[in-house]
């Protein structure tokens, strides 16, 4: 129970007339890293979003550390402890790479309005401390050499890094990747997996989402598998592997043809 | 002896009219960056400027409050109204915000024009002449002081931030319908000290200075200036204050030329004329393709 970080209990979400999902139950760990796979339009980024506070589930529980993150605004839930990336990368592109990750920064800026509008020594401090460890995160994710530049200008791949770095730069204690790998070449797969193992040594939760299959195998602590917006199955990636229910979602059944 | 000093003066008495509303300008087009730098198209900035304007004025004719008093008041009295119409109108976003903001400013023209305090059609008239150029200078210099303050600050990167991508900024832990309310109500303040100002100038207020066409007016300085710096408004407030001036030559051409040179900016600038950032850009790439 004091292991439990995130915990989805019966939740169900309708849109009109379409269930996306029906009575969804499973619990994210703490220290761990936590995979949800399922084909397309499972509604696997309709779990996020519902942990993320953009949409209310129609029924059950979303508890984060023991407390229920039912009716809170987003940004509530980030301070809470909660941060994601997004499937379709959604980084502020009209800014700098540095600018970036210091608005990950918001919540622990702590200076009032005298020290904003008389540059005070502490607004200085205060500023200083993010803008090193906003460069510290860049760093982190290899993206330090081009703090300055406007983050349009990056590749996609570059993209989710630098999304990643701000999600971590809301120090969460729980971080919602939404297909962490999409467009990163294999190279840049192993080096984010290695990253993300880091990231879970440090006690952090990570609960992602993510179709390519090696990568989720290969990282995922547990894994549950999404279909028509049930839970087909829970467990390690063996378990997974060898279930014929997960098999059949992605395969199809035998005589099927 | 003075041939110099009688022709400033001759200058002088026909265009510091012309000057003051130079720097006035330049303050509501700044305001309208301040919303802007958040996302908001709002339209309701002029309107905003007619109540600093009339209740400034009212409280100099009527209740002989101070010069700087009548500021201050003529700033709060539009923030006021803002907090309370800024909670519900906010929620609405992109044209459906600009559409009730501008149904807002008509609402504020209409009420000016039926009411009997503000003299209605008419206008108020008798409006001591206290302002003179240092004010607005100063007020000028402490609105950009301010807001390049906010700008270089976690309020700033909010600000921007929200306007690239509400729903991220969200998950960043900005409270983004405070911040938004935040820039909406500093706006409005800005321009009730703008219309403060301009009310102790002109001698006459009317209410078809606070309508529809002024709001664009100042939605134009500031998106021909450019919206990424604070230089761009302040430009933009400069040159369309000017502009129709210096084609007066042109007489009946002028609103065609003024026109022209409109339509240019905006096809071959379209981020307008100040926009440092790209070239900065720009500047690095290429520096960094020729090493």
């Amino acid at each position: 129970m004091s292991n439990t970080l995130l915990s989805i209990r019966n939740v169900s979400k309708r849109f009109g007339g379409l269930h996306v999902l029906q009575d969804v139950n499973f619990e994210v760990p703490a220290g761990s890293i936590y995979g949800l796979i399922g084909p397309n339009g499972a509604g696997k980024t309709t779990v996020f979003n519902l942990v993320t506070g953009l949409l209310q589930p129609n029924g059950g529980n979303i508890d984060f550390q023991g407390e229920s993150l039912l009716g809170l605004p987003s940004h509530r839930i980030t301070h809470r402890g909660i941060a994601r990336t997004f499937q379709n990368i959604r980084i502020f592109k009209e800014m700098d790479l540095l600018e970036n990750v210091m608005v990950g920064l918001h919540d622990h800026l702590e200076y009032g309005t005298l020290g904003l509008l008389f540059n005070t020594p502490g607004y200085c401090r205060a500023e200083k401390k993010a803008r090193e460890r906003a460069l510290e995160l860049l760093t982190w994710v290899g993206l330090d050499h081009k703090a300055d530049l406007l983050a349009d200008s990056l590749s996609y791949g570059d993209q989710r890094k630098l999304e990643f770095a701000r999600a971590l730069a809301t120090e969460p204690k729980l971080l919602l990747l939404d297909e962490p790998v999409a467009g990163m070449n294999p190279s840049e797969k192993t080096v984010l997996m290695e990253e993300i193992r880091n990231i879970r040594d440090r006690g952090y939760g990570v609960f992602m989402i993510e179709h390519d299959m090696r990568f989720v195998m290969g990282l995922c602590d547990r894994i549950a598998v999404l279909n028509f917006g049930r839970i087909i199955a829970e467990g390690n990636p063996d378990q997974i592997r060898n279930n014929p229910d997960v098999i059949e979602a992605y395969l199809g059944k035998e005589d099927d043809q | 002896m003075s041939s110099m000093a009688t022709w400033f003066n001759d200058f002088w008495s026909t265009y510091s009219t012309l000057v003051f509303t130079v720097g006035v300008h330049a303050m509501m087009a700044l305001s309208l960056w301040l919303t802007l730098s958040c996302g908001l198209l709002s339209l309701a900035n002029a309107a905003f400027m007619g109540i600093g304007a009339y209740a400034s004025a009212l409280l100099t004719l009527q209740a002989g409050w101070s010069f700087p008093a009548v500021l201050l008041a003529g700033g709060v009295a539009p923030a006021l109204v803002a907090l309370v119409i800024g909670v519900p109108v906010l929620r609405l976003s992109g044209v459906y915000l600009a559409m009730a903001t501008l149904a807002f400013g008509e609402v504020v023209r209409i009420t000016i024009l039926n009411m009997d305090i503000t003299g209605g059609p008419e206008g108020l008239n008798g409006i001591p002449l206290a302002t003179e150029g240092w004010h607005i200078l100063l007020l000028l210099a402490l609105t950009i002081y301010v807001l390049h303050r906010l700008r270089r600050s976690k309020v700033g990167r909010a600000f921007e931030s929200i306007k690239e991508d509400e729903v991220a900024a969200r998950l960043m832990g900005i409270n983004v319908a405070r911040y938004k309310l935040l820039a909406f109500v500093l706006g409005s303040f800005i321009a009730g000290v703008a219309g403060a100002l301009n009310a102790h100038f002109t001698f006459f207020i009317s209410p078809r200075e606070y309508g529809f066409e002024n709001a664009v007016d100042f939605l134009t300085m500031t998106v021909l200036g450019g919206t990424s710096g604070l230089v761009g408004p302040i430009l933009g407030g400069t040159i369309l204050t000017l502009l129709p001036e210096l084609l007066r030559f042109l007489h009946d051409f002028r609103s065609l030329v003024n026109g022209a040179v409109l339509v240019l900016v905006v096809l071959f600038l379209p981020k307008g004329i100040w926009e440092p950032r790209r070239v900065r850009a720009w500047w690095v790439r290429r520096t960094g393709v020729s090493k």
